[in-house]
């Protein structure tokens, strides 16, 4: 007998019997969650404002620079100088993105479907920390490939030009790599502290703010090893202490702080040593966070 | 550890829980169950929500051994967790995110491939009876509907076993009621054994095969529900004067009656006890406005057991 179209028929409940994916791709499916909800992807439309706002105006500055650059001739930042540059707006977008990815879900106790599932109670703040790690990442790679295409339109050296910018340009990713890793962790672990976002936001602008004028004050204290590990004392100052170290004229140019790097003295070591630590400790806290949010 | 024919569903032995401050949440709990409908009872602060967290594995017991599925969920606790859904008893859904979302990304954590999350989250919230408003965000939903994407993200990856947390918790008479429908039809059409949880004895009697009763963290009584109610079927009768006299003549007919208000409540044997009713008021001559049989409510079994919560 044929059956009427359009009819829905009830087969009833089906098991599932096909293939249930192991730990790493449900870890992958977690970050890129994460990764989307850090841009507001899938997400409502005032979720992507302030991510987007952030994201227009790095490539503007980007543009502006690379557009100078290319008529003028002159050299507004270099790579890493341009997340040196970027602080302020890095620092606004961690406050805007972190307690979305992690306050948010601590308030409304969606928690529990987390952890009741057979996903390992430390992947959960790990994807997060690696979504959140990624999106500054790109936050600060994007706009440098921007000026990275532009240069190497506009060089005047051909293939040997572009090599030369690549060169130039790989440094300055890692360098965004570093500051990615440190406001990641530090953001994240604020964020993870309570489940209101405006407090949240509030807490990690405190952090990585109130911590500068620790900084101004032991710059001039009157003893030069102490002003030399000033620097220690802000998140943003300690990166740009180990960009100094690592990176050394590619931080700094004429035009640039030109004396930054007297300013740490011999203690590049020590500031690669405690941003390892500084991180290392963010984590570790991190992960208690969430063993003791997991048994709640 | 006690298996009933190697088709035990949850078994506990000597399981005690107690928390930092000496508060103890279960004392020596031992209980095996089969698979079915098992409805969980005690009364907030029993050690309800403990025991649904340590058959998790998101508690470790302080002693005593348990068994979800056949597993340890101690050391295998992702094993467990793969094969068991969950519907916590407080609010658990982010507002701004659809119930197809929600759904579809819970079905991903627990391992499905995207497209098969995609399918199985839109068949699972339909069962629960969520059309197109899954499309909506879940913050204008009501509370009735919010349980049912939280029971559907329980369902999505096809788990063995359902450990619902108060199900009912805010619904409305007619809500509990479809909750309480929806719960059975999963537990016998679905084949998938259930766990409810709740505070509310005469609701899940009314679905459960199996009753667990805690009171402050000890078994009460774990039993067949038609073990419970079988044998103990009474009579009311109601007589509109002379209740005295017949309890009289009913007692000397050697039938078991208590006064129950205005109620006669009459054990009942056989059909004889019918007779021997009838019979007793007639020879009174007395007025009978009702003789009915009554279902024992399993309350009142507990009823002597746990005197501060009857």
């Amino acid at each position: 007998m044929p059956e009427p179209t359009g009819v829905i028929h009830d087969i009833g409940y089906q098991r599932y019997t096909g293939p249930r994916l192991g730990r790493r791709q449900v870890f992958g499916a977690l970050y890129l969650h994460g990764l989307r909800t850090a841009f507001g992807l899938g997400r409502s439309a005032k979720a992507k404002i302030f991510p987007w706002l952030v994201v227009g105006i790095v490539t503007v500055v980007a543009a502006g620079a690379t557009a100078v650059r290319s008529q003028i001739g002159e050299v507004v930042m270099t790579y890493a100088q341009f997340a040196d540059n970027m602080s302020w707006l890095v620092i606004f977008f961690v406050a805007v993105v972190a307690p979305e990815l992690v306050s948010r879900d601590l308030r409304s106790g969606v928690l529990p479907l987390y952890f009741s599932r057979p996903l390992p109670r430390s992947d959960y703040p790990l994807a997060k920390l690696l979504a959140m790690a990624t999106a500054l990442w790109l936050l600060l790679g994007a706009p440098q490939l921007v000026m990275f295409l532009g240069a190497a339109f506009t060089t005047g050296d051909g293939m040997r030009g572009v090599w030369n910018e690549l060169l130039d340009l790989l440094p300055g990713l890692l360098y965004a790599g570093l500051w990615a890793v440190v406001f990641a962790s530090i953001g994240l672990l604020v964020a993870s502290l309570t489940g209101k976002r405006a407090f949240a936001a509030g807490g990690i602008v405190a952090v990585f703010l109130m911590t500068t004028p620790i900084v101004a004050t032991l710059s001039v204290m009157p003893s030069r090893a102490v002003n030399e590990l000033a620097f220690l004392a802000s998140p943003s100052t300690l990166v740009q202490g180990v960009g100094v170290w690592s990176l050394g004229d590619l931080l700094i140019t004429e035009n640039g702080a030109g004396q930054t790097e007297s300013l740490i003295g011999d203690f590049g070591p020590v500031y690669a040593v405690a941003a390892v630590l500084l991180v290392a400790a963010c984590v570790t806290l991190l992960l208690a966070r969430y063993r003791k949010v997991a048994a709640r | 550890m006690p298996t009933l024919g190697g088709v035990t569903l949850i078994a506990t032995e000597s399981l005690t829980k107690t928390y930092g401050g000496g508060v103890t949440a279960l004392a020596d709990l031992t209980v095996a169950v089969e698979p079915g409908i098992i409805g969980l009872v005690g009364a907030n602060g029993a050690g309800k929500s403990t025991l649904i967290k340590i058959l998790l594995g998101l508690l470790a017991p302080t002693s005593g051994r348990v068994r979800v599925l056949g597993l340890d969920p101690t050391t295998e606790s992702a094993g467990v967790r793969a094969r068991v859904g969950y519907m916590p008893e407080h609010d658990a859904l982010p507002p701004d995110l659809t119930a197809a979302e929600l759904v579809t990304h819970l079905g991903r954590i627990s391992g499905l491939p995207r497209t098969v999350a995609r399918e199985r989250a839109s068949e699972a919230l339909r069962h629960v009876g969520l059309y197109e408003e899954r499309y909506r965000p879940v913050g204008g939903y009501s509370t009735g509907m919010k349980q049912r994407v939280k029971l559907a993200q329980a369902l999505v990856h096809d788990p063995d076993l359902l450990l619902l947390d108060e199900p009912t918790n805010g619904l409305d008479p007619a809500g509990r009621d479809a909750m309480l429908a929806l719960v059975h039809r999963i537990g016998t059409e679905f084949g998938i054994s259930v766990l409810v949880c709740s505070h509310l004895l005469g609701e899940v009697e009314r679905i459960c095969d199996t009753l667990v009763a805690i009171d402050g963290g000890r078994l009460l009584r774990a039993d067949h529900i038609s073990a419970m109610t079988s044998a103990t079927d009474v009579l009311a009768v109601e007589v509109s004067e002379g209740t005295e006299e017949l309890a009289a003549r009913l007692a000397a007919l050697r039938l078991p009656v208590r006064r129950d208000g205005r109620l006669l409540l009459v054990e009942l044997a056989d059909d004889d006890t019918y007779d021997l009713i009838l019979g007793a008021v007639a020879e009174l001559d007395l007025p009978l406005h009702r003789l009915d049989q009554r279902r024992h409510r399993v309350a009142e079994l507990f009823a002597t057991r746990e005197p501060s919560h009857a």
